[in-house]
């Protein structure tokens, strides 16, 4: 009895640490290379301000909207991407392969007159497909990841090409709902609910979490971690939801009342999708599976954990999302090009979950790399397009795009010795 | 010494292809003691622990645990008997805790299906507390940032945690410097107070002379000899190890000169 009673007193001195105690452990986490989104928010901090210097309405409400749209199919095929990272593999098809279904929707709506929603569904299944294809043939042939999807995105350009035919584009009308996404805004009203209610959900886990772990016993996150973790998704969410409210319709006056405010509708999905992932990720064994064969496939395969099956489904996941992120970018342009998904569309998703933080050698990730890395692209690629113009313009930004590529996988490449001291 | 052993080999035999890797071995393994399996490089140390953990399958001979013969089809069925074996590689994710690393495959859930971790961390932490382990501060430190030694704690605290019965340790100690050797030893030792039959697999005499009971010795194959730890002297366990007898201890001339009977 007295032994159970220590124990017990062991146990909740343990569950007492202060919020000093919580912010020397993740120090130390930091300095042993576990560097979480720190670089990617300090990266999107000085960019944004570098460009806000540079260039006067950077960060105006139509620029900043401007912003979000186009950021927005980069951070849903980064997402997608990041699940195939955790296993050390890559899709170099993932562009190509969003580009394909966008296609097979635009076609098959606008040429074969299918109803909109039944496109989409049949984009998304044309996604899956490719996934599952392509995952068999990395799991159960054995070809390397690379080889598979340098052949697919060759291929897949060439099927979007024979797709569209020789006129170049086919065009999405204005009415149909796909277009809304990136084109049509969240009632004002109705945005302040939305975050109400992102901000009272993140806060429910949070509390519900740290009472657990209290009522098992264990050192919950100390109270005043976890508010001022709330508080900074308020305030930050706030302050996007009013700077999004302001109208940017420049024509808005006694004679025309239209306006253009609030947030464009492409980000409650991206929130979504967010949420949804970082769950899979983080709260099922499914998701712990993944982290575990992206860290040693030997050791999980003796943990009795069927490896192969895993490698299937996150090329599943990835093609997938890589559909979704087609639509998007389908949604953005009214229209879906014989080239779409080509050039660097592929590069600017990798880059957007490398600079988020995830690991090209596997193991290391999370979902929220892909809309912090997504967010930095984004501002990279719309500051240099304002910053140089003239006939070459899209050159550099290649060049630029490329640099801040190789740049964000040489970080990961040192941060990566660094862990395995 | 009238219990049923935990484990028993009787007439082990196993070829691969023409080579004759074990051929009748015995070994008994007994719950609260550390058997050691000594000899050299070739003896057929590691075959003989692929056939405890069911990887490979004997072609003659029996495997006993506590007193009823079975037969191995995989590691499934040896891991079903209570065997857990601890490779040298540990096996161990670097990317994850040690929590995760413990419950890697058998993970709990809640009854929504989400991941149980206070349930797990509990069950951990109890885990190496049964070991007395004080080298681990916190069971979320990543793995990647422990030491060699802290790493083989947490493969043996991994086995205590699924109630293995039988642990095979594959040569624990090979990497490890003075201190942390004391350390694993010391852990070995605890492990058998537990009440666990362990079989310890090493080159190092030193360490096989301060924790065993009980001493294997394979010679080409074949058991040369098991012996009881306080019956023996180094010098007479070399000696079985590099010519297969020792005295009258071990192979008869005739066999220990490898000839194939």
């Amino acid at each position: 009895m007295t032994r159970i009673l220590e124990e017990n007193t062991r146990e909740v001195s343990e569950a007492a640490p202060g919020v000093g105690a919580y912010l020397r452990g993740y120090v130390a986490r930091v300095r042993g290379g576990e560097l979480g989104s720190i670089p990617a928010m300090a990266g999107l901090v000085l960019i944004t301000a570098v460009f806000a210097v540079v260039h006067q309405g950077f960060l105006s409400a139509y620029n900043i909207e401007a912003l979000v749209i186009q950021a927005a199919p980069i951070i849903v095929m980064a997402m997608g991407l990041i699940f195939v990272l955790l296993l050390g593999e890559i899709d170099l098809s993932a562009g190509t392969t969003g580009g394909l279904c966008a296609a097979s929707m635009a076609v098959l709506v606008i040429r074969h007159g299918m109803t909109w929603w039944l496109g989409i569904l049949t984009a998304l299944v044309i996604g899956v497909f490719i996934g599952t294809t392509m995952g068999w043939l990395r799991a159960r042939i054995g070809i390397p990841s690379f080889v598979i999807t340098l052949a697919t995105f060759l291929a897949f350009q060439g099927v979007t090409l024979i797709l569209i035919g020789g006129e170049g584009s086919v065009n999405l009308p204005g009415n149909m709902p796909l277009i809304q996404l990136e084109n049509s805004f969240v009632p004002l009203w109705l945005g302040w609910v939305l975050l109400a209610l992102a901000v009272l959900g993140y806060a429910a886990v949070q509390v519900a979490d740290a009472l657990g772990r209290r009522r098992d016993g264990l050192a919950p996150v100390p109270f005043p971690v976890i508010a001022a973790k709330i508080a900074a998704l308020a305030v930050l969410g706030s302050l996007f939801t009013y700077v999004m409210g302001i109208n940017r319709n420049v024509a808005t006056n006694a004679y025309f009342s239209s306006k253009a405010q609030g947030m464009p509708w492409v980000v409650v999905l991206v929130a979504v999708l967010y949420v949804g992932w970082n769950f899979v990720l983080t709260r099922t064994r499914y998701g712990r599976h993944v982290y575990a064969a992206g860290g040693n496939e030997e050791a999980t395969r003796r943990a009795g954990v069927a490896v192969s099956r895993i490698r299937i489904s996150v090329f599943v996941i990835c093609s997938g999302m890589a559909a979704v992120s087609g639509l998007v970018a389908a949604s953005l342009l009214q229209s879906v090009q014989s080239n779409a998904g080509a050039g660097n569309t592929l590069l600017l998703a990798v880059g957007a979950a490398v600079i988020g933080g995830t690991s090209l050698f596997g193991g290391h990730g999370r979902v929220i790399d892909a809309v912090l890395g997504g967010l930095v692209v984004a501002v990279i690629v719309n500051g240099m397009s304002d910053l140089i113009q003239g006939a070459n313009s899209s050159g550099y930004e290649y060049v630029v795009t490329g640099a801040v590529l190789l740049l964000a996988a040489g970080f990961d490449a040192v941060v990566r010795r660094a862990r395995s001291r | 010494m009238t219990t049923i052993p935990a484990l028993e080999l009787r007439g082990v035999d196993k070829s691969f292809g023409p080579v004759r890797a074990l051929s009748s071995v015995n070994l008994t393994a007994r719950a609260g003691e550390v058997t050691a399996l000594v000899g050299d490089n070739g003896a057929g140390k590691s075959t003989l622990i692929k056939c405890i953990g069911g990887i490979h399958r004997v072609d003659a001979g029996e495997l006993v645990f506590d007193g009823s013969p079975r037969t191995l089809t995989g590691p499934r069925d040896a891991a079903q008997f209570g065997v857990a074996i601890v490779y040298q590689d540990l096996a161990l994710c670097d990317n994850l805790d040690i929590t995760d690393n413990m419950f890697l495959g058998r993970e709990e859930v809640t009854r929504r299906g989400t991941l149980d971790v206070n349930t797990m961390e509990k069950q951990a932490r109890r885990a190496l507390d049964a070991l007395s382990v004080r080298t681990v501060r916190s069971v979320h430190q990543v793995v990647a940032n422990l030491s060699g030694g802290q790493r083989q704690t947490v493969a043996i605290a991994k086995a205590v945690l699924w109630k293995a019965k039988i642990v095979v340790l594959d040569e624990p100690t090979a990497a490890l410097g003075v201190v942390q050797t004391e350390q694993v030893l010391d852990l070995v030792r605890r492990l058998a107070d537990q009440g666990v039959a362990v079989i310890l697999v090493s080159h190092n005499m030193n360490d096989v002379m301060r924790v065993a009971d009980s001493i294997g010795v394979l010679y080409l194959g074949r058991m040369a000899a098991q012996v009881k730890r306080v019956d023996v002297t180094q010098t007479q366990i070399v000696e079985l190890i590099t010519t297969g007898r020792s005295g009258d201890l071990g192979l008869s001339s005739a066999e220990s000169a490898g000839v194939a009977t």
